[in-house]
């Protein structure tokens, strides 16, 4: 549910205005031949151009696959035009959980698409570290419109790190990602997306997920820096018993960004649970902080929790929780709260010597601690190496 | 090291302390007596610059320099140093990367903790669901990494088992010997800090004024024996201090 003031706030997108042609991109035979520029700006996106501590990497610049291999037996990765046409039965798996029509930027995601990743992990396979996928806009001024799958078949456990970025030099673009995750009975899917873009790249993630008995999906959404407009409000359908899902965002909004980021879950199976964590910092930005949960079985427990920071004059945080129950027996709770950063709290730090700047950064990177996502340890580290290079980027 | 003269303060409109005159000296440790409620850590509070605490007379002289206007990290990175009686909990910040900010190079912050029992609390939020006696461990370990000529102690020991109020004391001693002019202004109420820290020279506050000034152990004599009130009562037979330099 949109209000007057924040529906009037986002700001509208000319599709047409973006150029849909680009130049091809050279293969990568070697993943070291990323220029330095790309290699920061991959790095603060999570994505590691030497594949240390990987099981597999994809990488995508503009509209071509410039590298994809997996490094890891059991561990599927290719553009999802290559998956197409290896196996047939893919086919079924795009548009199930999210559908073509739904908007203009599905609609053109499917009549212009540029490949996207196809991540799958084969029954039972577990690897201690993640996939990493990374989607690049190397040219100012273009349209990316990818149609990404992953799926972690039945009692896999699947790491996956995706970053987008952009180059240095890029200002403007559009980037529209449909994303559809399937995860399989037993089997656990943990998806960390960073996104690092440019100051006037407008993003429209589409993403959808299932998730079946006794599955478990986490998902991880970290926006730290300076963006244009970014709207998604992914969602997760548990369908099979004790199915499990969990979304944690970190959103930073600097002055003329508007975020409208949600996250939402339907518990349609017995015994399912959910989680959804926001932590929203606006430092002179929009951020409109959704969350919706449907309790549609019995023996269903959901909770939705949204914090915000306001360190700036300017800017907004609107959080819109949403509870739905459909039948007798769900348990269904929220709760959100909106402030600034406690005055207390800052002078106890000054107390010790930081000066008020490095007192209130400490406080914001505190709030945007990455431990409430419960990561495997190795995942956490790296995770923490992209977000300080954010940081010492914005702060 | 520290002159507070005439000193008058309010809390949201409320006189809170008034016309507070004490001299700390160089090397010396005062204690800082009182009742609940009567303006002790607010005194602390002020003297470290707490923006609640507003001066409505009166200076506040460190090292021969006029701080009334200094901020709060401008006065901690002049030397002078607190532990909290109520700590703010912050979130997401670890009592690690704290210290590892405060402290300066040459810090053992492992070591340091595993003095302190706090080992296990070095990768916690700082103060996030520390027991009583946590904090003031937590607090002392801070302070120990900051260092400051002047140590403001707020009632170091209160809630401290009694194994561990050797171990504050200890700690007290380490920070206070970090030059021979270290000085401090430690708040009780029961005295026995004063088994492992000996102080020098005693005050009470009542109400928000100073009182008596003495020997520590025996205004805490009289006010286990007596109350409050003679020490309150007591005030124009305040001793005249010899003065040393
Ligand atoms: N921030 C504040 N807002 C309102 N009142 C305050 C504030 N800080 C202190 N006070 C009031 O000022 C008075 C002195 O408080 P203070 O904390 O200095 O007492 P204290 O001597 O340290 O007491 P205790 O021995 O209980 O710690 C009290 O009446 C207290 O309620
Ligand atoms: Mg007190």
């Amino acid at each position: 549910m949109r209000t007057e003031k924040t529906k009037k706030k986002i700001p509208q997108i000319d599709i047409g205005s973006y150029k849909s042609e680009t130049k091809r991109k050279s293969y990568l035979k070697d993943l070291e031949k990323v220029s330095a520029d790309q290699r920061k700006n991959m790095l603060s996106a999570g994505v590691d151009p030497s594949h240390k501590n990987r099981s597999g990497t994809y990488i995508q610049m503009d509209h071509s696959v410039v590298y994809s291999k997996s490094l890891y037996p059991g561990l599927e990765v290719m553009s999802t035009t290559e998956a197409l046409k290896k196996y047939k039965w893919l086919d079924n798996y795009f548009w199930k959980v999210l559908s073509v029509d739904a908007d203009e930027f599905t609609e053109q995601a499917e009549a212009q698409p540029h490949h996207g990743y196809f991540l799958r992990a084969l029954p039972g396979v577990k690897a201690v570290y993640p996939l990493q996928a990374c989607l690049f806009i190397n040219e100012d001024n273009i349209i990316q419109n990818v149609h990404n799958i992953i799926i972690a078949e039945e009692g896999a456990d699947l790491q996956v790190i995706t970053g987008c970025a952009t180059a240095s030099d890029v200002r403007r673009g559009l980037h529209i990602g449909i994303s559809e995750f399937y995860v399989k009975k037993g089997a656990k899917l943990t998806f960390t997306m960073i996104h690092n873009w440019a100051e006037d790249v407008s993003v429209r993630p589409r993403t959808a997920a299932l998730v079946e008995e006794n599955g478990t999906f986490l998902s991880n959404y970290i926006c730290l820096k300076p963006v244009k407009t970014i709207q998604m409000y992914p969602k997760a359908e548990l369908v099979g018993q004790r199915a499990m899902a969990r979304y944690n965002s970190i959103l930073f909004a600097l002055p003329g960004a508007h975020l409208d980021v949600g996250s939402r879950v339907i518990l349609k199976a017995e015994g399912s649970r959910a989680e959804v964590v926001a932590r929203a910092v606006s430092a002179g930005g929009d951020i409109i902080a959704r969350g919706h949960l449907k309790g549609e079985a019995q023996g269903i427990k959901a909770h939705l929790e949204c914090r915000g920071l306001m360190v700036s004059e300017k800017g907004l945080i609107h959080a819109i929780p949403e509870l739905e129950g459909t039948i007798k027996g769900v348990d269904l709770s929220h709760e959100a709260a909106v402030g600034k950063i406690a005055k207390d709290e800052i002078e106890y730090l000054m107390a010790r010597g930081l000066n008020e700047g490095e007192a209130q950064a400490a406080i914001i990177r505190g709030f945007m601690d990455t431990s409430i996502m419960g990561l495997p340890p190795e995942l956490q580290k790296e995770i923490d190496v992209a977000i300080s290079a954010c940081e010492r980027e914005v702060f | 090291m520290l002159k507070i003269e005439n000193l008058t303060v309010s809390v949201s409109g409320k006189e809170v302390l008034t016309d507070i005159n004490l001299e700390i000296k160089k090397g010396e440790r005062m204690a800082l007596l009182g009742p609940n409620g009567s303006g002790k850590t607010s005194l602390l509070m002020t003297i470290m610059g707490f923006s609640d605490y507003k001066i409505t007379r009166g200076n506040i002289i460190f090292k021969g320099k006029r701080i009334n206007d200094l901020s709060v990290d401008e006065r901690a990175r002049s030397g002078i140093g607190i532990m909290f009686q109520r700590p703010p909990t912050i979130r997401g910040v670890k009592l690690r990367q704290m210290v590892d900010v405060i402290s300066k190079s040459g810090f053992d912050t492992d070591k340091e903790a595993g003095e302190l029992n706090l080992k296990e609390f070095l990768d916690r939020d700082v103060s996030l669901g520390f027991s009583g006696g946590e904090l003031k461990r937590s607090e002392l370990f801070q302070l120990l990494a900051h260092s400051p000529q002047l140590s403001l102690f707020d009632e170091p020991e209160s809630g401290v088992d009694l194994e561990n109020v050797v171990l504050v004391g200890k700690i007290m001693n380490r920070i206070l010997s970090k030059d021979k002019d270290s000085a401090a202004l430690i708040i009780t109420h029961t005295g026995y800090i004063f088994d492992y820290v000996k102080a020098d020279e005693g005050c009470v506050l009542a109400g928000g004024r100073i009182h008596c000034l003495g020997d520590p152990r025996r205004i805490l004599e009289t006010v286990k024996e007596h109350g409050y009130e003679r020490c309150i009562a007591c005030e124009r037979k305040r001793p005249k201090r010899k003065s040393r330099k």
